[in-house]
């Protein structure tokens, strides 16, 4: 096409003009080439930029959520080298391939595709346990995360909305690992669909409509491997991966948080840029972990799908068990007693023994998961921003709620594997079984107890350590023969970790009266808060203070009065000391 | 030895060491370690139903009764145990040939034992005293217990269907109630499986030759043949237990390497 423009009589007044040339972006005059040119088109070099310079601090916990990222990105990766050869039907077929002890055997074309790429396809068996491996270790990475962002009080404000999105993204991808395991159709995964058809039917008066719907007919049906495979494959993880990328972008949004340390502060970041050296830790990262995954999965075997045989409704195998992140739910199913089954009527059956723990239990987990900090904030009613970590002793009923939670979730899950461990303790399954019913009530509460305590001993331990040194192990002896060790004040900035975190009260209600002199009681919100603010903060340690570090010194000095005179390096602690509290104040 | 020095406050070197002593303790403890002794003469049944019954008198009366007419111990309806008459050679040849009798003290369940308390010779003469006393199932022949003979596969199907719910799918045994439990498959002889089968030894059903024919027997002692002599493609298979040892697996050694990786990392400022 060619623009012609006919002649105008104004045309005149623009003889002298010449064309507009843009010049190149800072980023194109910077570094000119290719990137210039990406630029100039894009406008991608502010933000990358901006990204490129962003820091992060350093701690290896802060690397838990990066394990969980890269078992994600291994998932997607072999997940979709497995869809090339996977075919998710139940169509019937007879194996004919090259594992001899199921030639001649009748079963599904999704078993049959799940054998060909274990043992027809080169690499194929490796690729199907790292995605395996790789899920199970997502999953333990996605919760070892949430145990550090908990018990550092992570999810504070401004971070309550990504704690709320980690939450659904770890019951997403605990559904997301069940979708897949039930996918190979071999005995395991059949006998585990057979299950669920079971808990769905548990849901009071729609149960067997859901079932129906779910299945496309009675179990098992044509329908579910179909079904599961467009939800695993595709629906959870492009949620799993919006979502996600969503929890990584307030991560950058909201900036990462730090330790307490000297020089960090609410209002700063104390790290390294992305550039070069995030970059290179995080991007080798990658591949450490794709490489251990990749290494247990060479020598470790996981699922051998090929020794359940094809799924069957008629027999089930010892040791039918779900995989780790679902097993509290099998746990809790195992520990629930028979009585629970209810007969409304003489008509409907009410099966509170299976619905407690297969329907409540699950969302029930994450619901109060996602709900902990505003449990939190209400209680201390705090609006202020935090970006400096809890140390997890400085918040001892947290850390103690915390250990009990674990210990709940624990007893549920280890309660699932009640017959391996029958077998390998030589102990009777139902003592064990006994063994975690009772715990389930008896343990946590001795977890928080002991949890609370031994933060508390080392709160005061760290109070110790501020006011009288730590021991050096020198013995100093007394002209006169007498005998002391020596203590030796720590560094300022060692000190400063100490003492860094804010002093903490229960919330009293004020006492109020009405213009006569009545006593007007109190809201009753502010009532329980007041309660709940006494079993946070009640027997609180608090830092030291400047205060109590300059009577430390004069009681110091008089101790020393009383064992003997002053050692020179004690006069010295105690100018640094003295620094210190300066600086406090 | 420099290097060695000098790595000496290293903070693996306790850890390495620890396994190194562990592993010499258990290398040592192998090599010097008594084997069984291993009877290989096996003589022909000698029918001395006599030689069978003085030694019954001698080793398994006091439970069984003189007559092997069982005994009750008086608590309730606990026995000392069960009347032995029709059990047959076959019974005998497994309980006795897989150490399971004569019990030390009673249990909630016979374990298998390597200590085999009788020479081949000897069980043979008590199968004969038991089969004497009634008609009951003997001792399977080589060729109805020979694992090349029958087929894997079908073995597998009625093995899963029969046989898994207890001994999971790989034969690696799971749990029954109270202590109770079904062994784990691996390592046992062709002829105990098929007598196991055919007898049903205390919690176990008894799978006659119209449950499962003497041909599907062997089709099943194939199928536990292959599998037990197979290598397995996937590694090691921590035990073949399924899930849970997978998870703890995962816990222990996947996690653990990782964080010490991180760990690791973290420590490496730039």
């Amino acid at each position: 096409m060619t623009t012609t423009s006919t002649p105008r009589p104004a045309d005149a007044l623009r003889d002298g003009d010449s064309a507009y040339q843009a010049p190149p972006s800072a980023a194109a005059r910077k570094v000119g080439g290719l990137a210039g040119w990406v630029d100039d088109r894009t406008g991608a070099a502010k933000p990358v930029g901006y990204l490129m310079k962003k820091v992060f601090p350093d701690h290896w916990s802060f690397m838990l959520g990066e394990i969980a990222m890269y078992s994600m990105i291994i998932c997607l990766i072999t997940g979709t080298f497995l869809t090339f050869w996977y075919v998710p039907s139940a169509g019937l077929t007879v194996y004919d391939g090259s594992y001899v002890p199921l030639r001649g055997v009748e079963m599904s074309e999704a078993y049959a595709s799940t054998l060909h790429i274990s043992f027809d396809i080169k690499g194929g068996l490796m690729i199907r346990q790292i995605h395996h491996w790789a899920a199970l270790m997502f999953t333990v990475a996605v919760v070892v995360h949430m145990f550090r962002v908990f018990f550092t009080g992570a999810f504070r404000k401004p971070r309550e909305i990504n704690w709320v999105i980690g939450s659904v993204l770890a019951l997403l991808s605990i559904i997301e690992g069940f979708a897949g395991y039930s996918l190979p159709d071999d005995l395991l995964s059949g006998t585990g669909i057979r299950a669920m058809a079971g808990f769905v039917q548990t849901a009071p008066v729609i149960g067997s409509y859901l079932v129906y719907g779910i299945f496309g007919g009675p179990f098992p049906g044509e329908m579910i491997i179909p079904r599961l495979y467009s939800v695993h494959i595709l629906l959870l993880p492009a949620i799993l991966v919006g979502l996600f990328t969503v929890h990584i972008a307030l991560v950058a949004l909201q900036k990462h948080t730090q330790f307490p340390g000297p020089g960090r502060t609410n209002d700063n970041v104390v790290g390294y840029p992305v550039m070069p050296v995030y970059a290179a830790k995080a991007g080798g990262f990658f591949f450490i972990v794709f490489g251990v995954l990749a290494l247990i999965s060479a020598l470790v075997q996981i699922n051998p799908i090929w020794g359940y045989g094809p799924y069957d409704p008629s027999p089930v195998t010892a040791g039918s068990q779900p995989d780790w992140y679902m097993g509290f739910a099998d746990g809790a199913l195992r520990l629930l007693p028979g009585w629970l089954e209810f007969n409304l009527w003489g008509e409907y059956t009410l099966s509170l023994n299976i619905a407690l723990g297969a329907l409540v239990l699950l969302p029930l987990v994450y619901i109060v998961l996602g709900a902990y900090p505003f449990v939190e904030r209400f209680v201390t009613k705090d609006e202020r921003e935090h970006h400096l970590l809890d140390r997890p002793r400085n918040n001892p009923v947290r850390t103690g709620i915390g250990m009990a939670g674990i210990t709940a979730y624990t007893v549920f899950m280890f309660a699932a594997g009640n017959d391996i461990m029958a077998i390998k303790l030589g102990l009777s399954i139902n003592d064990i079984t006994w063994f975690f019913r009772i715990g389930l009530f008896v343990l946590p509460p001795i977890v928080f107890w002991v949890t609370k305590r031994t933060c508390l001993a080392l709160q005061r331990r760290d109070r110790e350590q501020v006011l009288h040194g730590r021991e050096s192990g020198t013995i100093i002896r007394t002209p006169d023969g007498r005998f002391f060790e020596r203590h030796e004040a720590e560094l300022p900035e060692d000190q400063w970790i100490l003492v860094q975190h804010e002093a903490v009260r229960p919330f009293e209600i004020a006492a109020t009266a009405d213009e006569h002199g009545v006593a007007r009681p109190a809201a009753r919100s502010d009532r329980v808060r007041s309660a709940m603010s006494r079993f946070y903060f009640a027997d609180a340690v608090n830092p030291v203070t400047p205060a109590e570090l300059a009577a430390a010194h004069h009681h110091g000095h008089e101790a020393e009065a009383i064992e003997g005179p002053t050692p020179a390096g004690e006069i010295e602690s105690s100018s640094r000391d003295d620094a210190l509290a300066r600086r406090l104040e | 030895m420099n290097a060695l020095a000098a790595r000496r406050r290293h903070p693996a070197a306790i850890a390495v060491l620890l396994m190194l002593g562990l592993f010499l303790t258990g290398a040592a403890y192998a090599a010097v370690a008594p084997e069984p002794a291993d009877a290989t003469t096996r003589a022909l049944p000698a029918q001395s139903v006599e030689e069978g019954k003085a030694l019954f008198r001698a080793n398994c009366a006091s439970c069984h009764g003189l007559n092997a007419e069982g005994r009750a111990t008086g608590q309730g309806d606990k026995i000392a145990g069960p009347p032995l008459a029709g059990v047959g050679a076959a019974a005998v040849d497994f309980q006795v040939g897989t150490g399971r009798m004569p019990m030390t003290q009673p249990g909630v369940q016979a374990a298998a034992s390597d200590e085999v308390q009788f020479t081949p010779e000897q069980i043979d003469h008590l199968g004969a005293y038991i089969a004497s006393l009634a008609p009951g199932p003997a001792v399977p022949s080589e060729e109805a217990v020979d694992p090349t003979q029958g087929d894997p596969a079908l073995g597998g199907e009625i093995f899963r269907v029969n046989c898994a719910m207890c001994h999971n799918f790989a034969g690696s045994g799971g749990a029954l109630t109270r202590g109770k439990y079904a062994p784990s498959l691996k390592g046992v002889t062709p002829t105990h499986i098929y007598e196991a089968m055919q007898t049903g030894p205390q919690s176990m059903p008894v799978f006659n030759d119209s449950n499962i024919t003497p041909e599907n027997k062997r089709d099943v002692i194939a199928f536990l043949t292959t599998i037990d002599e197979q290598e397995n493609p996937g590694g090691m298979t921590l035990g073949s237990l399924g899930p849970v040892t997978e998870g703890l697996f995962a816990w222990v050694f996947g996690l653990g390497i990782l964080v010490g990786c991180a760990v690791w990392l973290g420590s490496k400022a730039a």
